[in-house]
């Protein structure tokens, strides 16, 4: 199974999210990551969507998603600048301050709020460079995290 | 010129050449329903005995006539009852506009009375959907709505109306009919290479879809035969996209397709699926399917193609515009051997047989309709056994002459259908095919049928069991005939039909048969009318091929001894 990221432009109108999540789900397609935001056109937003899936599927994703009346343009994109920002707090105690500020500086994430215990911090970058970010604070305790899922777009 | 929401939903009907409708009314469309009662002289509403109903109604109207069928219900439980019928016209791409009333758009979202989210629970089952709250939106809307039932691949659109959004007023100015959607031009080189196929197979067969009727291309499929030299097939959707008289023609493909079919399919070398989406009903195991051939799939829908049967070349667009593009590069074709093979060759198809109690056979039945209507009748059906008789035994000489729920399969869509039908073909006999099942199911249509002279024949082909679930528990569950026999319902189908108003008859004997529907045609001229036919519960639909099973050596005999 593999994983595509898809870029797909719709009318920023009432349900256009359920349309297209309910698509995925009674079709059987999974969804690893939905990003959805306005563009740069008014009522236009866009979905990042990353999906796993043979060839076979990703087609039928495509086609499937240009029958909604609702979907103007659906991109799989292969050379695309991915990005995926996180928030992420982490720590138990004041011990554990220390290193965190050290994988923090590693990495140049900014610490956004400090507690007694943990520190909540921010990053961007490839989703990668997130899933290591979050495997070096692991033996630090994650507290809570949120992460944006990825937003791309292609390369000119 | 300033109208109220609901003189906007009239007006856009009109507009959209919609002269007839089907609904029922309620609180929330009272206002639309003022409007009707205005517009009256203009518009004709036929109500039903349930929503349901008037959506089968409004879907049979729309699959026999080819105009986009109207239906109109009120909020909650009026738009729930709606949903059968629209998820049939989706799996069966019927263009189709469902209004439905829904409470004021400031008691949207509280749980109010009759309050249904019918946008959010028809989502998957309409190619769009709309909740208007402004009724300055009101008129595009409804104009939209049917622009995108027609467009491409046709399909259900359901337009939700607030009540206070039908009495609102907004500026209104009349606009022409919305043609739909123009499509993206044909591909040259799939046309080529479809064409370049076509040319250099020995043995091609074509197997035609829904597609074709709903594209109005069998006058484009009859000459694609003739240039290729095939044997044609029809799926139960493509019924009458080819003339079945046709010495080209060798029967439905798939399940309960003919073994002639079966044979062509396993032993072509090009297969030509055109208009059709492969469904499971018609390739059984896939991985197997025609793979003895090169597959070339025509359709409108390009997220049908490599969906369920990989194939070996893709032609997308509208149906008779690809034929007529392939047709112009074809130049004629003959395959003399190939053909007599299949065209002439004896396959064995079973016949049916009655038991001496009940001699009648539904295959007698419907070749003698047949006759007596020389092919010429609208024939709907409900679904299961009496659906695949329909199917196979009624010769379909023209595209729209058969009405069937063949996606969802839904029993009791047939009724409404045939009224639907009826309403849109007053000239035309409109018969429904119907199982004791599915009758029971929407019977209450047949006041519909009385009350407003709509003169339908209603056959029902009475076994006592829920016939096509009886021959899979046969088949496949040892006989544990669970909740299919109906013995303990002993419906007197003469009284029933005379309660309604519908004139009743009974046929039992062979030599019923012949008599008995000529007096219902004849009846039929004037007033509805209803023949209950006694078969014996062991009449199996054959030949058969298990579902998911490769589509070769179909079933043609069930001992029942077994």
């Amino acid at each position: 199974m593999q994983e595509y990221v898809l870029s797909v432009k719709v009318a920023n109108k009432e349900g256009v999210l359920l349309r297209v999540s309910s698509l995925f789900s009674r079709r059987c397609f999974s969804i690893k990551s939905l990003n959805a935001a306005e563009t740069e056109v008014p009522n236009v937003s866009r979905l990042t969507i990353v999906v796993s899936g043979d060839i076979k599927v990703l087609e039928q994703i495509k086609n499937q998603l240009m029958k909604l009346h609702d979907v103007q343009e659906v991109k799989i994109l292969t050379d695309a600048v991915c990005r995926e920002h996180i928030i992420v707090r982490a720590g138990r105690s004041v011990e554990d301050r220390h290193g965190i500020i050290e994988i923090a500086n590693l990495f140049r994430a900014k610490s956004v709020d400090i507690a007694e215990d943990s520190i909540m911090l921010e990053l961007t970058g490839k989703p990668e460079k997130i899933d290591s970010f979050i495997s070096l604070l692991k033996p630090f305790g994650i507290v809570k995290m949120v992460r944006s899922g990825i937003t791309a777009l292609e390369r000119e | 010129m300033k109208l109220s929401g609901s003189d906007i939903i009239v007006e856009c009907l009109l507009e959209q050449g919609a002269d007839t409708v089907f609904g029922y009314p309620g609180g929330a469309v009272l206002n639309i329903y003022d409007s009707l009662y205005k517009y009256s002289d203009k518009i004709k509403h036929v109500i039903t005995c349930h929503e349901q109903g008037a959506c089968h109604a409004a879907d049979g109207y729309a699959r026999s006539t080819g105009r986009t069928g109207v239906v109109i219900a009120t909020s909650g439980p009026g738009a729930t009852n709606l949903v059968t019928g629209i998820a049939t016209a989706y799996m069966d791409s019927v263009p189709l506009v469902a209004i439905t009333g829904n409470v004021s758009c400031g008691l949207l979202g509280l749980d109010s009375f009759q309050e249904v989210d019918i946008t959010g629970i028809t989502m998957p089952i309409t190619k769009h959907n709309f909740i208007v709250k402004s009724v300055d939106e009101l008129a595009d809307t409804i104009r939209l709505a049917f622009q995108i039932a027609n467009s491409g691949r046709k399909g259900p659109v359901l337009v939700d109306v607030p009540k206070d959004i039908t009495q609102a007023f907004a500026e209104y100015t009349a606009q022409p009919a919305q043609q739909p959607e123009e499509l993206a031009p044909l591909n040259a080189d799939e046309i080529n290479a479809a064409a370049e196929l076509i040319a250099n197979a020995k043995k091609p067969y074509i197997y035609a879809g829904g597609g074709v009727i709903a594209s109005g291309a069998s006058d484009e499929l009859k000459k694609l035969a003739e240039l290729t030299d095939a044997p044609v097939s029809c799926s139960l959707m493509g019924q009458g996209a080819y003339n079945e008289t046709d010495r080209r023609y060798i029967g439905m493909l798939g399940m309960h397709g003919t073994v002639k079919a079966a044979y062509a399919l396993n032993n072509c070398d090009l297969f030509i699926g055109i208009g059709t989406r492969f469904s499971d009903r018609v390739t059984g195991d896939t991985s197997v399917f025609g793979k003895q051939a090169k597959i070339i799939h025509i359709d409108i829908d390009p997220a049908e193609f490599n969906k369920n049967v990989e194939v070996f070349q893709t032609v997308n667009g509208d149906v008779k515009q690809v034929l007529s593009a392939i047709n112009a590069k074809l130049t004629q074709q003959s395959h003399p051997e190939w053909c007599a093979e299949i065209l002439d060759g004896d396959f064995g198809e079973p016949v049916q047989t009655g038991t001496k109690e009940l001699p009648v056979t539904p295959e007698a039945v419907i070749e003698e309709l047949d006759r007596q209507t020389n092919g010429e009748a609208i024939i709907t059906t409900e679904v299961g056994q009496t659906q695949m008789w329909a199917a196979q035994y009624y010769q379909y000489r023209h595209p729209r002459s058969f009405v069937t729920s063949g996606g969802l399969g839904t029993m009791g869509f047939g009724l409404g259908a045939a009224l639907g039908a009826k309403v849109g073909n007053p000239d035309k006999t409109v018969v429904n095919m119907a199982g004791d099942g599915s009758f029971a199911m929407n019977l209450n249509e047949l006041i519909t049928a009385s009350a407003h002279g709509i003169n339908i024949i209603e056959i029902v082909v009475n076994n006592n069991v829920l016939g096509m679930v009886r021959q899979w528990q046969r088949l496949f569950y040892n006989k544990h005939f669970s909740q299919t026999t109906l013995d303990a319902r002993h419906i007197d189908y003469t009284k029933l039909g005379e309660a309604f108003g519908v004139q009743t008859f009974v046929i039992e004997k062979t030599e019923e048969i012949a008599p008995t529907l000529a007096k219902a045609l004849e009846i039929s001229k004037t007033a509805p009318v209803m023949i209950e036919v006694r078969i014996d519960r062991d009449i199996n639909v054959l030949p058969m091929i298990p579902a998911g099973k490769p589509v070769v050596d179909p079933i043609t005999s069930i001992d029942l001894e077994a």
